[in-house]
């Protein structure tokens, strides 16, 4: 909302305050100030000129040569307008002075353009004469303007005086942001009232005169509102023997000031009053209204309409049209019709002021897909008391600037009115919310600078329509702070019962997960949650694929943001990508967030959310660096089983014979390998790149923080080496199921030392090595003890076709 | 005897001094001190002393051992001493090669400063808890006050699943579902991601994130809200920071503010980048509506609290001087590095 600082002072006469001042304590009451613009920032050493005389310039055809009177002295210009004639005023910028733009109305410097005395064509000119361009403005919104050449100022201006001033430029625009529950504040006269609160100056609105003449509109018009539910009030008045004209000078001023393009008298009354009072207006030529009559009534399925822009609208049957006796003329609340717009040879209108149902406007906006400054006021609720203060006022400067006769009366569809509200005054309560020692008394006077009324009998506040807003306790806690002042309000901490801060277990694992990841040289990254179902044929999954049923946006932002992802390798798989791309090496990336798995379509109830730890890399690094990445965190958080990794894993996406699930203690908790290299290709990653995902749900239960001390080793270990010779097929993973089903108490532990195939081992076949550690934790082993668990262990291997090497 | 003792130790002293390796002072240790050695010899000599004079010998031949022992120890000790001085003076490396390092990763800016509103929080005693993504509208609008068609739905462009089911608009629904378990006081703190149907932009990504704060007991004051949120912004941005709390409208809050903080960048002079205004914009809060405290079951005469919500990216943004929001999910690991 854009209004000029003059038009708040009209009703606010006893406000002096600078622009940034009034910024500042607007912006702390709680009518926050965007910004302002000074409409004279670059307006300098402009005042009134007299031309005294004009003669052509001895060298130049297109030029002419005035004296001009400018009040202490005359001075010569010389200018190339042709507009300007002997015993013009005219505004004129001294030597030294400054405008805003060029006269060819391009964009404005920030600066503005220094104005110095010079020649032109060897004639000396001490100044400027300005157009409306060089002034800063358009002729389009300050129609008074010329459409090219010197702005004319009235005859009985003074030379010498300030012109800036006469034009009204001396002005600041204030763009304000109103909130949604200050429907209100939409208009200069709430935010008069809200400007007088916030400087304790008295507020004085405009006074609304009774208007008409002795006729009564009920004989030339007939309303019926069908649905007042959609329609909670309809004023109708009338006017004849229009005589359209532009407007006068001031209100063009205050309508540019606003961003609104001044037109003529009535459409310019009805844009004022909208801006002035918040309520929307309309003017309907009277005699194209059918059988002289106004209906009110929702538009039949299907039912198409030319509004006043020419466009062709499609309707259904809860859009509210306003309608005469044959036809729609108007969409209710959003814009009229082409058919019975007001035109330069109206005689006869009808102004309509009305209340319209802020929801169903809202929601027609959307369906028509119009959406006005109109029906921008009625969706956020307007008070219907102000209607009809609306229209007389309209009826008011239609005779103040004689652009017709109005009709005497009004007609006034209004079955329920709206009436006051009364909150309870609770002082104390209020204190204690706030945290407070403000007496009733502040409070009490507070409220009356705000229209707020007290009853002392019955201790309530009583509410005027137009604050729809304010309805318990809590909202005139708001009015009380914001003018005690929030800054005043003191400062505290909760008192009270203690409680532990924390994290919640399962951040607490993700935490760890994060830590490791990153110490194993894993960044962060963060991809959508949303995704294009079409990612799913980049990761080749089967079209059966349970992953392929997902939770669809109705309303996405198109097709690449519109199903929830169920799984997370698109968004790792396409940052590696991006990373490959810009030539970054040796990228690793892991992100934790969730995906989306719907329990039944369509969805009835939320969809299981499961956070996933995905982690991915391409470059130096293999299978078995991912896969100690993952052990690494299993150990980090408490899971000390050895996981097993089933190379069946059934991922499309994977490298077949690289890639394998995850199982801890029998359950599946993710999966890991290597991208399947047509995935690679589908993502332009040059490179082979692994993954890793943990499904944290599944695995969260084997985590723990508790730690136990099992002691350190008394007695000596005995080590034994034995070297193999593997049918090929057979995993180490098999072996080391044989060494720990066989190794009874005393295994400690195992590892692999050597790998082998090739020259010296027959094909088919490949050499293992392992070295095995025994212990016990009670006494020094013997040489049979020993000896008697690795026979057991080696029958268990001689069972898979395994041979001890010679 | 003695004569030959004198010429014995003289010899020995002469060799250790002339000696410039160890290996030839333990010749000398062999050759004098050793069991064939000389003063080993005059020992063994001894029996063609007379016993009266045996004693004197062989004191003599002891402080003639003391003396060659201590000058070869102490030659030793210097030989030792200067081969290790050596061979420091040999291994002489440059310190300036490159470092060799376990490249570890770096965590993403927007963890970083959730991290740090955790940890300014959880040491206030809130607890860090979630809530769903996918959300009921119940939830996500109608509990917090805002029911089907007001217009504050406008304001959020929300993404909608179905009629009854959003992503949700916002952290706060988080705070409905702690209030109706029913446990009280509260104090937690909701991180997580919301999601809204913004164009991409520099400013604007229709996913980004949220920390919701909520404190339910009895006695909260707005001045309890504001001491809470002044402490929030000087742990965050230093100890020189001022807030300015300004009204606003929230329809879950009542009364609400917004709070500004003191420009980091210029300290509240204004500089480009709080526009000329010496104040930014960090976040909104307000006192919990009576209308919400009712739908979750909590009865507003007995209890009232405060909440307030936090844009994490924004945070993130400003703390870290980050110019365009999409560098967060582009994960370009030169960008990720600088954290």
């Amino acid at each position: 909302m854009n209004t000029p600082l003059s038009w708040v002072k009209a009703y606010v006469p006893d406000l002096e305050v600078t622009p940034q001042d009034y910024t500042d304590a607007m912006t702390l009451t709680g009518t926050k100030v965007e910004g302002y613009e000074c409409l004279d920032k670059n307006l300098e050493k402009i005042v009134v000129g007299h031309i005294l005389s004009i003669e052509r310039h001895p060298d130049a055809d297109k030029l002419i040569v005035c004296q001009v009177n400018v009040g202490s002295e005359t001075v010569q210009i010389v200018t190339g307008a042709s507009n300007v004639k002997t015993g013009d005023m005219v505004p004129v910028v001294l030597d030294g002075g400054k405008v805003a733009g060029g006269h060819d109305g391009g964009p404005l410097p920030e600066d503005g353009i220094k104005i110095k005395k010079g020649k032109l064509r060897g004639i000396e000119s001490c100044g400027m004469m300005c157009s409306i361009e060089e002034l800063g403005f358009t002729n389009e919104m300050y129609p008074d303007a010329p459409e090219s050449g010197i702005y004319i100022l009235p005859q009985d201006s003074v030379p010498g005086t300030d012109a800036v001033e006469l034009l009204g430029l001396h002005d600041s625009v204030f763009e304000y942001e109103v909130t949604s529950n200050r429907v209100d504040c939409y208009s200069v006269i709430g935010i008069a009232r809200e400007a007088a609160a916030t400087f304790n100056k008295t507020f004085v609105p405009p006074v609304v005169t009774a208007t008409g003449n002795s006729e009564d509109v009920h004989n030339y018009l007939k309303v019926t509102v069908e649905d007042s539910r959609l329609c909670s009030r309809y004023c109708a008045r009338m006017v004849k023997n229009i005589k359209i004209a532009p407007s006068p000078v001031w209100m063009q001023r205050r309508l540019a000031a606003c961003g609104i393009r001044p037109i003529n008298n009535i459409v310019d009354i009805t844009n004022y009053v909208m801006e002035e009072f918040g309520q929307p207006m309309h003017a309907f030529d009277y005699e194209q209204l059918a059988g002289h009559e106004i209906v009110v009534r929702c538009a039949e399925d299907g039912e198409t309409f030319q509004t006043l822009d020419g466009q062709e609208r499609k309707l259904d049957s809860t859009v509210l049209m306003i309608r005469d006796g044959e036809k729609a003329v108007g969409i209710a609340g959003i814009m009229g019709g082409e058919n019975s717009k007001i035109t330069d040879d109206v005689q006869t209108m009808v102004f309509e002021s009305a209340c319209f149902d802020g929801t169903n406007i809202r929601l027609s906006s959307k369906k028509v897909g119009l959406r006005t400054d109109a029906s921008g006021k009625f969706e956020k609720g307007l008070d219907p008391n102000n209607a009809k203060a609306a229209i007389d006022r309209a009826c008011q400067l239609i005779e103040e600037l004689g652009a017709g006769e109005v009709v005497g009366g009004m007609i006034d569809i209004y079955p329920e009115k709206r009436e006051e509200k009364r909150v309870a005054f609770e002082p104390e309560r209020m204190n204690r919310l706030l945290g407070t020692d403000i007496t009733a008394e502040t409070m009490l006077g507070y409220y009356k600078r705000l229209e707020l009324e007290y009853d002392e009998k019955t201790g309530e506040i009583i509410v005027p329509t137009f604050r729809q807003d304010l309805e318990c306790m809590a909202d005139l806690a708001e009015e009380t702070a914001r003018f005690y002042g929030y800054d005043k309000i003191p400062v505290s901490l909760p008192t009270g019962e203690s409680t532990t801060g924390k994290l919640s277990y399962k951040l607490r694992v993700e935490e760890l997960a994060r830590e490791v990841a990153e110490f194993c040289g894993f960044s962060q990254g963060m991809t959508y949650s949303f995704e294009s179902p079409k990612v799913f044929d980049r990761l080749l999954l089967p079209q059966d694929s349970p992953l392929r049923v997902t939770v669809n946006i109705l309303n996405p932002l198109g097709e690449d943001f519109s199903v929830m992802r169920t799984i997370p390798l698109h968004g790792m798989l396409n940052s590696l990508s991006t990373n490959y791309n810009r030539r970054n090496k040796n990228v690793r990336l892991y992100e934790l967030a969730n995906i989306y798995l719907p329990k039944s379509l369509p969805l009835t109830e939320l969809p299981d959310e499961r956070m996933q730890f995905t982690l991915g890399f391409y470059g130096d690094g293999d299978f078995f660096d991912m896969k100690g990445v993952v052990e690494e965190f299993f150990e980090k958080t408490g899971m000390n089983l050895k996981p097993h990794y089933d190379p069946k894993a059934g991922k499309t996406f994977l490298h077949p014979g690289r890639q394998a699930d995850i199982i801890y203690d029998g359950v599946n908790v993710g999966y890991l390998g290597e991208v399947h290299p047509e995935v690679a290709d589908n993502y332009k990653i040059g490179d082979r790149a692994y993954v890793a995902v943990i499904d944290m749900p599944s695995m969260i239960p084997f985590t723990s923080f508790d730690r136990k001390y099992t002691g350190i080793a008394k007695y000596p270990a005995v080590t034994r080496d034995i070297s193999m010779v593997v049918p090929k097929n057979i995993l180490v993973g098999q072996i080391e199921e044989v060494i720990e089903q066989r190794g009874g108490k005393i295994l400690e532990s195992y590892e692999l030392f050597d790998i082998y195939e090739g020259a010296q081992i027959l094909s088919g076949f490949k050499s293992v090595a392992y070295s095995i550690t025994f212990r016990a934790a009670d006494h020094t082993l013997e040489e049979q003890e020993v000896s008697g668990v690795m026979k057991k262990i080696l029958n268990g291997l001689q069972a898979l076709g395994i041979e001890l090497r010679a | 005897m003695k004569d030959q003792l004198e010429k014995i130790k003289q010899e020995a002293l002469k060799q250790i001094e002339a000696s410039d390796a160890l290996e030839r002072l333990n010749d000398i240790k062999v050759a004098y001190l050793g069991k064939k050695g000389e003063l080993t010899s005059v020992l063994k000599s001894m029996k063609d002393v007379t016993p009266e004079d045996r004693p004197k010998i062989g004191q003599m031949v002891n402080e003639a051992r003391e003396v060659i022992e201590g000058k070869l120890d102490a030659a030793m000790t210097a030989l030792m001493k200067k081969a290790r001085e050596e061979q420091l003076k040999k291994e002489v490396i440059d310190v300036t090669l490159p470092a060799k390092r376990n490249r570890v990763g770096h965590t993403h800016p927007n963890t970083i400063a959730l991290e740090e509103v955790e940890r300014i929080f959880v040491g206030m005693g809130y607890e860090v808890i979630e809530g769903p993504e996918v959300e009921y509208d119940h939830y996500n609008f109608e509990k917090l006050n805002i029911p089907k068609n007001h217009p504050a739905r406008d304001e959020q462009d929300t993404f909608y699943i179905s009629d009854s089911i959003v992503l949700r608009s916002q952290t706060s629904p988080v705070q409905v579902r702690a209030m109706e378990e029913g446990k009280l006081p509260i104090r937690m703190l909701a991180p997580g991601r919301v999601f809204r149907s913004d164009e991409v932009d520099a400013t604007h990504s229709p996913s980004f994130h949220q920390v919701e704060g909520l404190v339910i007991d009895k006695n909260i004051t707005f001045a309890d809200l504001k001491g809470t949120l002044a402490e929030f912004a000087r742990e965050l941005f230093g100890p020189e920071t001022k807030v300015k709390f300004r009204p606003h409208h929230f329809p879950f809050t009542e009364p609400s503010a917004e709070m500004d903080v003191t420009c980091f960048k210029c300290g509240g002079k204004g500089c480009r980048f709080c526009k000329g205004s010496g104040w930014i914009e960090i976040l909104g809060c307000g006192m919990v509506h009576p209308n919400v405290l009712a739908m979750s079951g909590i009865d507003s005469n007995e209890y009232s609290g405060f909440a307030f919500g936090v844009g994490l990216e924004r945070i993130a943004l400003l703390k870290y001087e980050i110019d365009d929001m999409r560098l967060l999910y582009e994960n370009d690991i030169r960008f990720l590095k600088q954290f």
